[in-house]
């Protein structure tokens, strides 16, 4: 295997081995615990720009299923049409793996999409040196190759995963007649499957497309990656969408969480490491009822900046940071981390059926 | 919290046995920590005086009574507790807690039972009931027939189609099940285990799937976490006990991950579990198809394992929440700053790997299954999955050096050994690489996952590439290589050939040397539950190669004391061992140094976090005990308070001048080597038996005609009397000899003249400089010959003649000064009238020193460690006579668990276990113990065949006073004769050799006509398949209790016959003064 070099923005240097391809990238590196589920993280548009080290060390082992279309044009087993993570970081990177759904090694698909990998990088001391300084610039080099430059924050990377055109999407299960317009920031397909499964149609739109022209039921707001700065055409057309006097059920995730506290004049600031991890305790604001969630955020919503009617709907039960919004009175609400996990733990799946409870009402 | 809860009963497991070990301990010592920290008051009853749970100021009262209903009542009625906890003493406790809850007790007594509600436990342990739960939410379990008779079996057997797995319900650890092809093995089977439960199960079998378990915990207010899950190496058919597992799984995906975390979830929320339980799945490893396997509704061996691997007190937790808590109420006590609502992100692999010690029963089955015989585990911690598991594979303690570079076995039939796994299965997948397997032929014969597989394959080929290379000619990379995938220097002086030019010792040390200047070293990191996503001040720690820098930063202030723990339990060395580590820890930590415990036994309690100031889990071999004293530079290192593994590291250690505390390291190896320590007792003038250092054959003849038969062989450097044993003749001395050889090569194996009818005598001291500062004399109840860990032994010794006590405290003053000993020792005796001779003498703490500590209410080991630590300390003036009480250590078996062993007690140990119980007299502590370990109070019908004419008349009285009890006696040939001659009314049975004569003891015996088997062997070596061993094995199969020793036997006819149950004292220890 070639050597490569991890060198992060304050001149910290961790040498390995190349796997995937052999190119070099630069990125924003962030880190994320979970201990399973590479495919699904990696091919996750919120990880857009970012080079992300897995602090699981082993990563590789079951191999990676196929990256097949249903139908509908959704991905069967991974959460977007392409890898989306500049680069990945591993302890023991498993060049064999063994699973009945896999087609091919990490290896062989990171190597097809043109994404390399590091291996045989103690990931917990880098995990440790990002703890500490806060997430920072970083690239991956193999051995005799330059150093490349790039930028994450400010740059519109929403722009760069957001769908071009409009599409719809028809329900997977018994319909219910409603229409639910998604603003894909880079929305995980496990997001529309969640809705679909659920017999709403969606109407998957650009991020920065004026929905409120078309005819719809309900506004579902999805993830996306980096500074929600970047997205002012959304939030006008979120406060739009608010501001109607028909009130129609809104639901947010993650970026779409930040997005609508923003439409509802709340701030948005930087985490000094984000949060990434399949682990995250939240509790439901005023209640006994806690949750484990996946998260992928770097940006968190300030609550008190909220208007007075606007409320909290979650908390994080580690650092008290916001992890969810709602109306007061407005079937509005939304959630800073994933109920539709992929990766990740199924707890909060119901958010998906009080969302689309609403919109039978 | 729940405010009316005052006071609270915890039932502890009792002895350690196949099946329910050391995890009990710690479980309950986590729950009590949790209760006080309440400020509840803590009542246990647990008759394992050896545990730490049953130390001082760990719970407020503690009882050292049998976990049985009757005994449990009586602790309520006497102590009142408002509550009472079931889950944190294994099955022993639960199946207490309910029938203590059928029969009304508890609502008499108005005691609540916190946490998961009986009938949730109820709803899974009873097999259809839980079936039924799990329909309701349509969660797929293992369909499973309940049969109450054979014939119900067969044609269950018959519908499912065979292979069938058939289990007794209601049965810890899977006993009495197993595996059937045909209806033959079906009858078989469930015979045996219609005689542990009134109903027997049969089910499908899943050979070949995978097995998953998650731990999930669930609080009062229906929050729930999945803490950990855990992938077993083996497919299923081998009971988890018995399987290498790994946490968290490996070959799942995100998918399968979470579809069965989210079924776990299900599960536990609709049975009502408030604490901890585990789940475990059969996995289809070619779709996502699964049976929920069992749930077990309480703490287990698996929540112990999870708690080691993850830093998630799971019992800690399990306890608040019976309290009432939320899981949002608690912290994480690993971070302190973030909640205990959260599943723990590791960033290392975890493998547990089963200890056996199947070698130390003659012709029991090897065979894995689904019915637990390991007698203890550990647990490695790695960054890669080769690292883990060769750490593992070390740490089994049986010679082993990973993976790879292991001695040669002899092998049969290669895909035979892959298909049936014995205790050696990974070794025979080791040899199959060398015959040229492939990954998937070797997953063809032994369905284990190809990931496992590959990555054995990963070691075995950098062992190859290694084998090109010599020291000089190794280039940093591999060699770097190596380390990052497990190897040691050993296994790498080995693959580099080194051993042909020298001392593999002195190998090692060269490689050592290279890799050090190379920058090649090991680094510390810490588990911290979070994957270092928060700042923790854990001191939880491992090392590892696949790291570039330390989590640690190190004080060199020369403050920190290192205590080396006992490494896996195994026959021989187990909670004993944990205790004194402990006891070493919380001493040092009291005088204000750090202390710093080595151990990888994820069933300790010495293995928390909470005990010492900084705890590595890894190994206690030389080169990492070396690793780790290079980073502490330690003030000191304590090697005698481990059992035997500290203790044979202690030469090495200190011929790399490291300090060691206490007794100085030639003075152990005086000691330990029969040789030299034989040779000290001749020139000091204390007697011994005859021995000889065997060299060769004809020195040994001439030495047996000398002293006549029978003769005790034993290599030095042992515990537990590995490799020991007694020769009557000519033939097996010669065939053990050649046996006993390759054991050791270093020392020289010694032959001893074997004395009978002899007292054995211990002495459990601590001296200062040479001079004793407290002791304890105690009395095995057996006739030497019985090894001393299976020995009952009384204390203080209730029958010996004052002249010897004085004659046993001169000789060990002797010695104690001879051997400079400064810290705990022990020494065996032999006494016959008043001759006394030495067998001999082990410089550390021994197996009986938690049992004296607590009857002698002084803590040895806080004695000891003060010595080593060079405090003051006051010499201990206390006399047999202050005593009012007597203390009685019962041993525990588990043939049960081994089948086909055969259940008799030799020179070389077999009990799994111990239990000591208090009582003013030695009829009431021994009947205490006796119940402790399983046994029973016959009701009417007692078998004898008394062995031979001297146990026959030893026992004579006894079989007199049975009768006057009123007791039928049936008695084998001689016996009944020779009863009848002497008056003692009995009935004949017949052997099974004499076939067709009626009654046949057998018949009596699977009739459940016989309540006690008394069958003392006619001489000191073990016949297979004789008449004694199938009355004996028959007994053991169809859970009659037996007794296979003369005087113990005679003791407890005695007890049992002077003393009524309801006689027995139910008194705490506090009380006995």
């Amino acid at each position: 295997m070639k050597k490569a070099i991890l060198r992060l923005q304050d001149g910290t240097e961790f040498s390995g081995y190349c796997f995937g391809a052999e190119t070099a990238v630069a990125g924003e590196v962030v880190f994320n615990t979970a201990m399973m589920g590479y495919p699904e993280s990696m091919t996750d548009p919120s990880y857009a720009g970012q080079i992300v080290v897995f602090t699981y060390p082993l990563v590789g082992n079951y191999g990676v299923p196929s990256d097949e279309c249903a139908e509908n044009g959704l991905s069967r087993f991974m959460e977007g049409d392409k890898i989306h993570v500049r680069a990945i970081v591993v302890g023991d990177y498993s060049a064999e793996f063994s699973h009945w759904n896999a087609k091919e090694s990490l290896d062989a698909w990171m190597k097809r999409e043109g994404i390399p990998g590091i291996t045989g990088i103690d990931t917990r001391e880098l995990t440790k040196v990002l703890r500490e300084h806060g997430v920072m610039m970083g690239s991956l080099v193999p051995e005799g190759m330059e150093s490349p430059k790039a930028q994450y924050e400010g740059v519109n990377f929403v722009s760069q995963v957001s769908c071009q055109e409009v599409t719809t999407y028809q329900p997977t299960s018994e319909p219910i007649g409603k229409k639910v317009v998604l603003v894909d920031c880079g929305v995980k397909h496990n997001i529309i499957r969640s809705l679909l499964e659920r017999g709403v149609e969606v109407i998957r739109v650009p991020w920065d497309y004026d929905f409120n022209q078309l005819d719809f039921d309900a506004l579902f707001l999805a993830n996306g990656p980096g500074d929600p700065e970047t997205c002012k055409p959304t939030v006008d057309n979120i406060r739009k969408f608010l501001q109607h006097p028909k009130v129609r059920p809104c639901m947010g995730i993650c970026m779409g969480n930040q997005l609508l506290a923003k439409a509802a004049g709340a701030r948005i600031y930087k985490l000094k490491y984000g949060h990434r991890s399949h682990n995250q305790p939240v509790r439901q604001a005023g209640t006994n009822r806690c949750f484990i969630t996946t998260q992928n955020h770097g940006y968190a919503v300030d609550a008190s900046t909220m208007s007075n009617d606007w409320e909290p709907l979650f908390e994080n039960m580690n650092d008290g940071s916001n992890e969810g919004v709602r109306h007061k009175t407005n079937p509005w609400f939304s959630a800073q981390f994933h109920p539709e996990a992929c990766a990740g733990p199924l707890d909060t799946m119901f958010l998906f059926d009080e969302f689309v409870n609403a919109l039978k009402k | 919290m729940n405010q009316m809860i005052k006071k609270v009963l915890l039932l502890g497991s009792g002895a350690l046995k196949i099946g329910e070990a050391g995890e009990f301990d710690y479980s309950g010592s986590q729950a009590l920590k949790a209760l006080k920290e309440e400020g509840v008051e803590t009542i246990l009853i647990n008759p394992n005086i050896a545990t730490v749970q049953t130390s001082e100021g760990v719970a407020d009262q503690i009882y050292y009574l049998p976990v049985t209903p009757y005994f449990v009542e009586r602790v309520i009625e006497k102590e009142r507790p408002q509550g009472i906890l079931l889950s944190f003493g294994g099955q022993t406790a639960l199946n207490c807690g309910v029938e203590l809850h059928k029969s009304g007790v508890l609502e008499k007594y108005n005691v609540q039972v916190l946490g998961t509600p009986v009938k949730a436990i109820i709803d899974t342990e009873d097999r259809e009931l839980f079936v039924q739960r799990l329909d309701e939410i349509g969660v797929k379990t293992i369909k499973s027939q309940a049969c109450e008779n054979m014939e119900e079996a067969c044609k269950a057997a018959k519908e499912l189609g065979y292979p069938v797995i058939i289990r007794a319900a209601y049965a810890l650890g899977g006993l009495g099940s197993g595996f059937c092809d045909n209806e033959e093995e079906l009858r078989r089977l469930a015979e045996k285990a219609f005689s542990f439960s009134p109903q027997v199960l049969v089910e499908k079998s899943l050979k070949g799937w995978k097995e998953i378990e998650y731990e999930v915990v669930r609080d009062r207010f229906d929050n729930c976490i999945t803490v950990c899950n855990m992938e077993n190496f083996d497919p299923l058919g081998i009971h988890t006990g018995e399987s290498i597992v790994i946490a968290p799984s490996q070959t799942l995906t995100n998918s399968e991950y979470h579809k069965l975390r989210a079924l776990a979830i299900k599960i536990i929320r609709h049975i009502g579990i408030i604490g901890e339980c585990n789940v475990q799945y059969a996995f289809d490893p070619e779709s996502e198809d699964y049976r929920v396997i069992e749930v077990n509704a309480r703490l287990s061996r698996s929540s112990a394992l999870a708690s080691k691997a993850t830093g998630y007190p799971l019992a800690f937790v399990a306890a608040k929440l019976g309290l009432g808590y939320g899981l949002f109420d608690l912290k994480n006590s690993v971070t302190k700053t973030t909640t205990a609502f959260f599943e723990p992100a590791l960033d290392y692999v975890v493998c547990k790997i089963p200890r056996w010690d199947l070698g130390k029963f003659r012709g029991v089955d090897r065979e894995l299954g689904s019915s637990m015989k390991s007698v203890g585990e550990v647990m490695a911690i790695g960054r890669t999955f080769e690292e883990a598991i060769q750490k593992g594979l070390r740490m089994i303690g049986q010679g082993m050096h990973g993976f790879v570079g292991n001695k040669d076995f002899d092998l049969e039939d290669l895909d035979a050994a892959l298909q049936a796994p014995t205790d050696k299965r990974i070794f025979v997948i080791e040899k199959a690489f060398l015959a040229g397997y492939s990954v998937d032929q070797v997953h063809q014969l032994t369905k284990i996952d190809k990931w496992f597989l590959q990555k054995l394959l990963n070691i075995y080929n950098i062992n190859n590439d290694l084998r090109q290379q010599s020291l000089e000619s190794l280039c940093p990379e591999l060699l770097r290589k190596a380390k990052v995938y497990g190897f040691t220097d050993f296994q790498i002086a080995r693959a580099l050939g080194m051993e042909q030019e020298m001392d593999i010792e002195k190998a090692l040390l060269a490689v050592r040397t290279k890799r050090k200047s190379l920058g090649i070293i090991p680094y510390v990191k810490q588990i911290d539950t979070l994957a270092a996503e928060y700042p923790a001040q854990t001191n939880y720690l491992y090392l590892t190669y696949n790291a570039t820098a330390h989590d640690v930063s190190y004080e060199h202030d020369k403050l920190s004391i290192i205590v080396l723990g006992s490494g896996a339990y195994r026959i021989g060395s187990s909670v004993e061992f944990d205790w004194c580590g402990v006891q070493a820890l919380n001493t040092i930590r009291k005088q204000g140094y750090r202390s710093v415990m080595i151990n990888y036994n994820p069933e300790t309690v010495s293995t928390d976090y909470d005990m010492c100031d900084r705890l590595y889990f890894d190994e206690l071999s030389f080169e990492r005990v070396l690793d780790i004293i290079d980073l502490e530079s330690p003030r000191g290192v304590i090697v005698s308070t481990g059992g035997q593994i500290p203790n044979n590291l202690a030469l090495k250690l200190d011929h790399q001048q490291v300090p060691i505390l206490g007794t100085q390291a030639k003075y152990i190896d005086n000691a330990e080597d029969r040789d030299k320590f034989s040779a000290m007792l001749d020139r000091i003038g204390v007697d011994q038996p005859e021995w000889s250092a065997l060299t060769s054959m004809e020195d040994v003849s001439d030495f047996v005609k000398r002293v006549g038969f029978p003769v005790l062989v034993r290599p030095s450097y042992v515990l537990s009397g590995a490799a020991m044993n007694v020769c009557s003749n000519e033939e097996e001395l010669e065939r053990f000899l050649t046996l006993a050889a390759n054991v050791s090569k270093k020392h020289p194996v010694v032959v001893s003249k074997f004395m009978q009818n002899t007292k054995e005598v211990e002495m459990d001291a601590v001296a200062q400089n040479g001079e004793i500062m407290a002791y304890a004399i105690s009395e095995h109840i057996e006739f030497a010959g019985v090894h001393s860990g299976d020995a009952t032994i009384q204390f203080p010794a209730q029958k010996l003649y004052v002249e010897t006590v004085r004659r046993i405290k001169k000789i060990s003053a002797q010695i104690a000064r001879e051997l400079n000993i400064s810290g705990p020792f022990n020494i065996q005796y032999l006494a016959r009238e008043n001759e006394i001779k030495v067998i001999e003498c082990n410089l550390r703490a021994s197996r009986s020193f938690p049992f004296v500590s607590k009857v002698l209410k002084v803590n040895l080991i806080e004695l000891a460690t003060r010595v080593m630590l060079g405090l003051p300390v006051k010499k201990l003036e206390k006399s047999f006579f202050d005593f009012d009480y007597v203390g009685i250590k019962a041993s525990q078996f588990s043939f049960n668990r081994l089948q086909k062993a055969d259940p008799v007690l030799g020179v070389d140990m077999s009990s799994t276990g111990e239990v000591g119980c208090l009582g003013p007299d030695t009829n009431s502590a021994l009947l205490l113990a006796m119940l402790s370990v399983g046994h029973r109070i016959p009701q009417k019908n007692i078998l004898l065949s008394t062995g031979g004419a001297k146990e026959k008349a030893s026992l004579l009285d006894t079989a007199k006073m049975l009768r006057e009890h009123g007791y039928n006696l049936y008695a084998t040939g001689g016996t009944s004769r020779y009863l009848k001659e002497n008056g003692v009314e009995n009935t004949l049975v017949y052997w099974p050799s004499e076939e067709g004569l009626q009654p046949q003891a057998l018949d009596l015996m699977h009739e459940h006509k016989i309540d006690m088997v008394v069958n003392i062997p006619k001489d000191l070596t073990t016949h297979e398949l004789t008449n004694g061993y199938k009355i004996r094995r028959t007994a053991v199969d169809r859970n009659i209790p037996l007794i296979t020793n003369s005087r113990l036997a005679a003791a407890f006819c005695n007890a049992f016959c002077t003393l009524k149950i309801e006689d027995l004292p139910i008194e705490s220890w506090s009380e006995y003064k």
